[in-house]
């Protein structure tokens, strides 16, 4: 599963060379994560945001784990037990202020990697599986992120469970009996918010697992690179440790000056101020808005307006909602071209930055009351992200021409300076 | 296979969408909020920004507004007697206030039983002025006055907005009267343009100078009662938010340097490669 001239572990102490013999774990992660894993030499720094994403989710788990500790499920006590976390608990404020910051840096730096996935055509072949993995992550990830809101027991808290279980009612003939199956009664209450409470707890750990197929996946065929040529030669690659330990080491750090200027001078921005109101179903919120990561799709739900091919407009929106993402599933048999990268594909990379700026566009209609002149907008954005992917994308990779690709990795990063003195990664 | 079904689907959702856009739409009615409605005015304290501190004089003074005006119909349950030594009071200053604290805490009575009340003690959190919501809204024509804990963190535009609220009571604009007889403000309701439908059950709270009157030689003025109050509101909601600031100087300090550090290892791993 790797290149030949991948370098084997060869445990040098007795009790490594034991250890190596009853359970290969350290032999595991050198190959996996260490020098036996060669990489391509020229990836950039859009290829830190995998571990970065591991890294966001070993905070969520770590400080999640404490948070459980002091936390109540518990509707008549939730809203206070998380203020108890705030105010009584030694440096409960910490702890969960990380936790929720954590969450937005988790999906920061998720759809940072899906765009960079999408630029440089990571889900082509021969990489279909780990991009198929990677959309089961996402889609964990959302549920996980959603139930995590539900948490506090605040009236955003509240009022996002009624609307997004809601969706299911949507279905026709069965989908009422669904929603109140999901929330356990006619309206979230207790019963709702301590299964949320247990799958919110359970999921992490199920992400975890799909994490370690998904780099698994990746390991068969390696990482790609930004040129999107395949790997050649010896010349081509350094082994993992130390060239992207080092960078990752250094990715990780800017990663956390961001995350800590958040979390310790900002942890409310991203939030909003009617989740610190308890949950009230007797008051409706006069916007009921999602968390930021969720609002390109929610803008995609509420723009569907009109009843249209005998389904009503509700319909339409969860349908297409869950459509805008399941699409992702299809993607690599959509876009048809050969060549991975975008830096290669003149036409493609237009519509990609496109894309970028529709999504940005969408988000911003997400968290707009659904007024004019934003349902407008946000009906020509949610029709471009369809076109993107079902109907631009086959056409472009059927009609593009492409840019002459360098002829290997090694030549594109030395530009025809011919040899380097010592080859890659046999003296480190 | 896929390319085909993939495209009918994206033409069916453009089709939808499209059809969408293209309905008309009904003109809007403009509401009185969308003209009248104000934007929080300006509001600087001591704890704004990355190095922000409370400025425990102004607490204090805050905290003798709630006493002496807002806990009348306010609640502030997260918050106990003993977190008011963050304010800079002493032990036995608190448990002075707690005990001398007009509405007491309800217990029960060792000897029968029965419900009664107690002093409050540094232990206790702040106790509720009315017995139970339905008496709270008995109290304020059938309006529920909020709890105050986490105010300045559960209104858009915090502090700020707090501040510009009790200071914002004004007669209806005539133009107001004119335009939307509709919206005017029935009698148990005042016109208070920062507030988000304009009409705000809560009455004036400060209504002049002097109504509380200060120890330590500030100006008893509405307009510093105002700002003293949501300079307090603003510790009762985030009490931790010193021990933040300082927390987070001083690890965005040690990730700056151990980041550098990261970058020099970085580049002598890679020194001599090209990538």
């Amino acid at each position: 599963m790797s290149f030949p001239w991948a370098k084997h572990y060869e445990p040098k102490h007795p009790l490594m060379r034991w250890m190596d013999e009853k359970l290969p774990l350290p032999r595991l992660v050198y190959n996996a994560v260490g020098g036996g894993y060669p990489v391509p030499r020229n990836l950039n720094y859009f290829w830190n945001f995998g571990v970065l994403a591991g890294a966001a989710l070993g905070i969520q788990i770590l400080t999640g784990v404490v948070l459980a500790m002091h936390y109540a499920a518990n509707a008549d006590i939730a809203f206070h037990s998380v203020e108890h976390i705030m105010r009584d608990v030694n440096s409960g404020w910490l702890i969960r202020y990380a936790h929720s910051t954590g969450a937005s840096f988790f999906f920061i730096v998720v759809y940072l990697h899906i765009f960079r996935g999408l630029y440089y055509g990571s889900y082509k072949a021969p990489r279909e599986m780990v991009w198929l993995l990677g959309v089961v992550i996402f889609l964990l990830m959302m549920a996980t992120a959603f139930m995590g809101y539900v948490l506090p027991w605040g009236q955003m808290s509240f009022w996002g469970a009624q609307v997004i279980t809601g969706f299911f009612s949507a279905i026709p003939l069965v989908g009422e009996p669904i929603r109140q199956w999901l929330l356990g009664g006619f309206a979230p209450d207790d019963a709702t918010l301590n299964r949320f409470f247990s799958l919110h707890y359970l999921l992490p750990f199920v992400i975890a697992g799909v994490i370690v197929l998904h780099i698994w996946a990746l390991h068969i065929p390696g990482s790609g690179n930004p040129t999107g040529v395949d790997v050649k030669g010896p010349q081509d690659t350094v082994p993992f440790h130390p060239y992207y330990t080092a960078k990752d080491g250094f990715g990780l750090g800017v990663f956390l000056i961001a995350f800590s200027i958040m979390l310790f001078f900002a942890p409310n921005a991203l939030g909003h101020p009617d989740n610190y109101i308890q949950a009230n179903p007797l008051s409706t919120p006069a916007h009921i808005v999602p968390e930021w990561y969720f609002w390109p799709f929610y803008a995609i739900l509420r723009s569907f307006t009109v009843n249209f091919l005998w389904v009503p407009a509700k319909l339409w929106g969860v349908v297409a909602m869950f459509s805008s993402i399941a699409l992702l599933f299809v993607l690599p048999w959509l876009d048809a071209s050969p060549i991975r990268s975008a830096n290669y594909r003149p036409l493609y990379r237009k519509f990609f930055w496109l894309l970028v700026i529709d999504v940005l566009v969408l988000g911003l209609c997400g968290v707009k009351p659904p007024e004019e002149p934003w349902v407008r907008i946000s009906q020509f954005a949610a029709a471009y992200y369809f076109a993107h992917f079902l109907i631009i994308l086959p056409i472009i990779s059927r009609i593009e021409r492409p840019l002459p690709l360098p002829a290997s990795i090694s030549e594109s990063v030395l530009g025809g300076e011919g040899q380097e003195a010592a080859p890659l990664g046999q003296t480190a | 296979m896929v390319r085909p079904i993939a495209f009918l689907a994206g033409l069916v959702f453009v089709a939808a969408l499209v059809v969408a856009l293209l309905m008309p739409r009904e003109a809007a009615d403009i509401t009185a909020p969308q003209i009248f409605h104000k934007h929080p005015r300006e509001l600087h304290l001591a704890s704004d920004g990355p190095l922000g501190r409370f400025d425990r004089q102004q607490l204090q003074r805050g905290f003798q507004v709630y006493k002496e005006v807002c806990s009348a119909c306010h609640s502030m349950s997260l918050v106990a007697f003993r977190d008011l030594e963050d304010l800079g009071y002493t032990k036995a200053e608190v448990k002075a206030i707690a005990s001398q604290w007009v509405v007491e805490v309800p217990s029960v009575n060792p000897d029968t039983g029965e419900a009664t009340t107690r002093k409050a003690a540094p232990a206790d959190h702040f106790p509720s002025p009315y017995a139970n919501e339905v008496a709270a809204r008995a109290a304020n024509n059938s309006a529920l006055p909020p709890d105050m804990s986490l105010l300045a963190k559960a209104r858009e535009g915090g502090a700020a907005y707090i501040y510009s609220l009790i200071t914002g009571y004004a007669p209806v604009p005539a133009e107001l009267k004119k335009r939307f007889p509709d919206a005017v403000p029935p009698p148990t309701l005042h016109y208070n343009p920062y507030f988000a439908n304009l009409n705000i059950a809560m009455p004036p709270p400060l209504v002049a100078d002097g109504q509380v009157e200060y120890g330590d030689g500030t100006p008893s003025t509405v307009d510093n009662y105002a700002r003293d109050v949501s300079a307090f509101l603003v510790w009762a909601a985030e009490p931790k938010l010193e021990a933040r600031h300082r927390t987070g100087i001083a690890v965005v300090i040690f990730l700056l340097i151990a980041t550098t550090l990261g970058y020099f290892a970085y580049r002598n791993v890679w020194a001599g490669r090209k990538h």
